[in-house]
């Protein structure tokens, strides 16, 4: 048996996503404000959005939610109506009266206890802007809108009560004289004279006639000028409030006159023996000028929008993960049909090309369902920025770019963390503080920019501010302090910045409560790696320090190049090799014992022996005639690497690798080959930079706990 | 006697209430997402009576109402306010651009029904 | 025969390991499959296999007689791997062979007298079948301490 149907949860449930929405509606347009873009527009698109939060908490009886944003709202009216002038700090508040109200809006749909004390602060804050502080005697009477709990009577067997009319159960019979003339507004207003006296006789026994003294002749009938004027006598139970009730919308439109002429005890006469209105004269009757209401052409039109499915995100996966099997599944029946010695213009080989487009179709297809764009996830951050640089007394403005950009939600809901990491280090190391910034003639407020773009199939995401860049020569000095590196090491700046990824580094004077303790840039890195991506530091003394985040743009598939090393298959993702060659010995020349250079493209390169580097085999003699691959590293400088062979260049399923136990830098995931063995993928940037550092740096830290890749 | 009403507001939530409060009571419910949306959805449509909301996004419910009075179709169709604010001049700016009645959000089911039994019969 | 009703029944995989006997307990098994050949993973501990295709799926393999410090043994055609499930996640264990699954009563098992300090932590009980001794692993302690690579 399904559970029985409840719309009213539905729309509950429905109404909590449409917050989700408003409040992003309320974000984005608080900070169009701070950047600059006070029009009305913009304000009235967050009016409306706190508006409607409140319209459909009252409708819900969700009263702490309809307290406070009848608060917020109060505060963004006085906005609206400029007597509030969005001043930076008017800006942050209500900013921070958008988390507030995101939280209970959240607590509201767990009917989880709200937060009174927190939010009775931002309720003083707020006050505080419009300089009219309410009374603070209790909740209730903080406000003047008294929410009303929709009960909505859906069982047909027990009609809706009345609850604005309870019937005088005393069999008291009043007795009304009524005169009513309606004026050209009456009409003008759609109300319809017969529609309101069908309504009086409806209370009780009405008479009625129509004085038609007023009436021109009829050549001089002016349609829309109304002439008519109507008295009634009316005997009814109802009482002198519910018969006003009846002109409650003409109030004004008309000359109303309602008086009580007597009240007596006799039987109650049953409203439904009530007689029709009788006229005087039936034509002269007031009728609308309408056309005809029965006339009821064609459907609305429906609204312009996208039909949209719902799906479980669990069934997305189970799809996503048989494509994975069925594209593994293709390259095993394309590597045997090589291997059959069938003719390449053999129907079969042309099938099975077919078969591999389609299978690539099939994937992409597949994995724009999980595409997101990364709008949700950068609103999120802008609530950090604005706790981080609250806390640190910072004054901090945080700028967008490319929210439209689209990543794989489960991409998505990983960087979450890191994202965070990177802000908040950010606001707290990044950026100095106003004074020293005013010294440096940089405006007091810093800036933090976070911005997406698609770039050659993968996604960019940067973190960057304008603060005072990294200390280069405090992170050496502290590096040679853990013994991380010699104290003559010689290293360039993007190898000084590098040491910032190293486990349990950090150069902080001190440990702010904010960035934390022993979470550093290694967990950052390590969890961007989890994903398949790389992360790497561009820093300008007194320009300010970017943290690039480079990630592909489904954790699912990688264009790879399949190489053998000492009888071992891996995978190189094809995006990173810029070229191959094949070695000759004026190629090749020792740098220093252990560290060779190969000489290409007008540079010199790194060389790493593969098989060496791997643990595979012992570093290799001679390189004469050797295979390398110039790959590009993520911190924009390339290597070569020494394989023994190119296998292949195709699409790869990327499995991930179990965490818990071990994973050896440069190695970013797994693979399962046509042949049903594994071959490991490769990121390069993570073994090279630790290949030429003179003590290496141990591999101490434990892996890190939580879910394998 | 089936009214057909037009129900205009930008809130998902509102739209799905008030046809879940009028739906039971035998009313053909009709919805439009805001004023521009209300008016092109009336050109198709005559209906008994026409709810809005004033705070709406492109066109809010002045304009809406506005422009539906100046149609010769809906001149005189009924047309109920819904406002979260009882304030009187909100009452007489509604009033001026030609609404029929309002009704004080958040509503009552049973209030609805009532007013728009009240303007459309 | 009569029993301690606490005494609930308890099934256990024995298994050789250098000429020894092991066991685990049988819920924690998934399946047996033979040895394969493992893609090694670089600078791994050594006990640490490598990694096999377990249909579809990235099943790291560990030698469980290296992680016990056991004298190596030559795996043959009888090597297989245990396929075991901690907390939903799949691991495999090579092992010489597999030789029964027994039922025991749990006041059978008897606590390990304190043992070399290798596979101290890892054996959580002995038991004695058939005149004799198996050591019951602790799972969680076997392929917890893994977290920390051997230095």
């Amino acid at each position: 048996m399904p559970a029985p149907h409840d719309p009213m949860a539905e729309i509950k449930a429905s109404f909590f996503h449409e917050c989700e929405e408003l409040l992003d509606v309320l974000q984005d347009g608080l900070m169009a404000m701070q950047n600059g873009e006070e029009d009305s527009e913009t304000i009235n698109v967050i009016f409306r959005a706190v508006h409607s939060i409140k319209g459909g908490a009252g409708a819900f009886g969700l009263d702490g939610l309809v307290r406070f944003s009848h608060r917020f709202e109060t505060v963004l009216d006085a906005l609206r109506a400029g007597t509030l002038a969005p001043s930076a700090d008017v800006l942050r508040t209500l900013l921070s009266a958008t988390d507030h109200l995101a939280d209970i809006v959240e607590l509201s749909r767990d009917d989880a206890p709200l937060p009174e004390t927190d939010t009775l602060a931002i309720c003083d804050a707020i006050d505080q802007l419009i300089g009219d502080p309410a009374p603070k005697t209790t909740h209730q009477s903080d406000i003047d809108f008294e929410p009303e709990k929709i009960t909505l009577n859906l069982d047909p067997s027990d009609p809706p009560k009345d609850q604005a009319h309870v019937p005088d159960t005393t069999s008291k019979i009043r007795h009304f004289r009524i005169t009513f003339q309606p004026f050209a507004e009456l009409f003008e207003t759609g109300n319809e004279p017969a529609v309101l006296l069908r309504h009086l006789h409806a209370l009780g026994h009405a008479s009625t006639s129509c004085d038609l003294s007023d009436l021109p002749p009829f050549e001089k009938l002016v349609p829309d000028i109304p002439h008519l004027r109507w008295d009634i006598t009316l005997e009814t139970q109802a009482d002198l409030a519910e018969v006003q009730s009846v002109f409650e919308f003409v109030e004004g439109l008309c000359h109303l006159n309602i008086e009580l002429e007597s009240v007596s005890s006799a039987d109650p006469t049953p409203a439904h023996q009530s007689e029709p209105p009788q006229y005087r004269n039936d034509t002269a009757a007031p009728s609308r000028p309408t056309t005809g209401r029965q006339v009821k052409p064609g459907r609305p039109t429906p609204p312009v929008q996208k039909p949209v499915v719902r799906v479980e995100l669990d069934r997305v996966e189970r799809l996503v993960n048989l494509v994975g099997e069925l594209v593994i599944n293709q390259a095993m029946l394309s590597q045997s049909l090589d291997q059959s010695g069938l003719s390449p213009h053999s129907d079969a080989m042309h099938g099975v090309e077919e078969f591999q487009r389609l299978t690539r179709d099939i994937q992409d297809s597949v994995m724009m369902i999980r595409a997101q764009p990364v709008k949700a996830l950068f609103q999120r951050m802008s609530r950090i920025v604005r706790e981080a640089s609250g806390a640190l007394g910072k004054d901090v403005r945080l700028r967008m770019l490319g929210e439209c950009c689209e990543v794989d939600k489960t991409v998505i809901e990983r960087l979450a963390d890191p994202l965070t990491h990177l802000i908040r280090n950010a606001i707290d190391h990044g950026l100095e503080d106003p004074a020293t910034r005013c010294a440096a003639g940089k405006p007091a407020q810093g800036t933090i920019t976070l911005s997406a773009a698609h770039r050659s199939g993968r996604v960019h995401i940067e973190v960057g501010d304008d603060g005072a860049g990294i200390d280069r020569p405090r992170v050496r000095q502290r590096a040679i302090e853990k013994q991380v590196i010699a104290a003559d090491a010689v290293l360039s700046d993007s190898d000084i910045d590098a040491l910032l990824f190293l486990p349990g580094f950090s150069t902080a004077p001190a440990v702010s409560d904010l960035s934390g303790r022993g979470v550093g840039m290694d967990v950052v890195r390590t969890e961007i790696q989890a994903l398949g991506g790389r992360v790497s530091i561009q820093s300008a003394p007194g320009r300010g320090t970017t943290f690039s985040i480079s990630l592909p743009l489904t954790l699912a598939v990688l264009d790879g190049m399949v190489i053998s090393v000492a009888d071992e298959t891996l995978v190189l993702p094809i995006s990173l090799v810029i070229e191959t060659l094949t070695l000759t010995a004026p190629d090749v020349s020792l740098l220093r014992p252990g560290c060779h250079v190969v000489r290409a493209r007008d540079g010199f390169f790194p060389l790493i022996d593969l098989g060496h580097h791997l643990g595979y085999r012992p570093l290799i003699e001679t390189f004469e005639g050797g295979i390398v691959l110039l790959v590009a590293l993520a911190d924009g400088t390339s290597a070569a690497l020494l394989i023994d062979d190119i296998v292949d260049q195709r699409q790869v399923v990327i499995k991930g690798l179990d965490d818990r136990f071990f994973r050896a830098p440069g190695i970013a995931a797994a693979t399962i080959l046509g042949d049903g063995h594994i071959a490991l993928i490769l990121d390069p940037s993570d073994f090279v930079s630790g290949a030429f550092d003179t003590p290496r740096v141990p591999h101490t830290a434990p892996a890190p706990q939580g879910e394998p890749a | 006697m089936t009214l057909e009403i037009l129900a205009v507001d930008d809130s998902p939530t509102m739209r799905d209430v008030i046809r879940l409060a009028l739906l039971p009571e035998g009313f053909d419910v009709h919805t439009a997402e805001d004023g521009v949306h209300g008016i092109e959805v009336l050109e198709g449509l005559q209906p008994d009576a026409i709810i809005t909301d004033i705070n709406m996004p492109r066109l809010d419910g002045f304009g809406f109402i506005d422009a539906v009075r100046g149609t010769d179709q809906h001149r005189t169709t009924p047309i109920l306010v819904l406002t979260t604010e009882a304030a009187p001049q909100l009452k007489e700016r509604a009033r001026m651009a030609g609404a029929t009645g309002w009704i004080v959000k958040p509503f009552d089911p049973a209030k609805l029904v009532k007013a728009l039994h009240m303007v459309a019969g | 025969m009569t029993r301690d009703t606490e005494a609930e029944p308890i099934e256990l995989l024995t298994f050789k390991l250098a000429d020894q006997k092991y066991a685990l307990e049988i819920t924690s098994v998934r399946e047996i499959r033979g040895s394969t050949h493992a893609t090694p993973l670089p600078q791994s501990p050594a006990c640490m296999k490598g990694v096999i295709n377990l249909r579809g799926t990235v099943l790291p393999v560990i030698d469980l007689g290296e992680r016990l410090g056991l004298p190596p043994s030559a795996h043959n055609d009888r090597s297989v791997i245990i396929v075991v499930a901690l907390e939903d996640r799949l691991t495999g264990l090579l092992v010489d062979a597999v030789s029964d699954i027994v039922t025991l009563a749990t006041d059978d098992l008897r606590p390990p007298p304190t043992m070399s300090k290798s596979s101290k932590s890892m054996v959580t009980a002995l038991a004695v079948i058939e005149d004799k001794m198996v050591r019951v692993l602790d799972l969680t302690a076997t392929l917890d301490d893994m977290e920390r690579p051997a230095a």
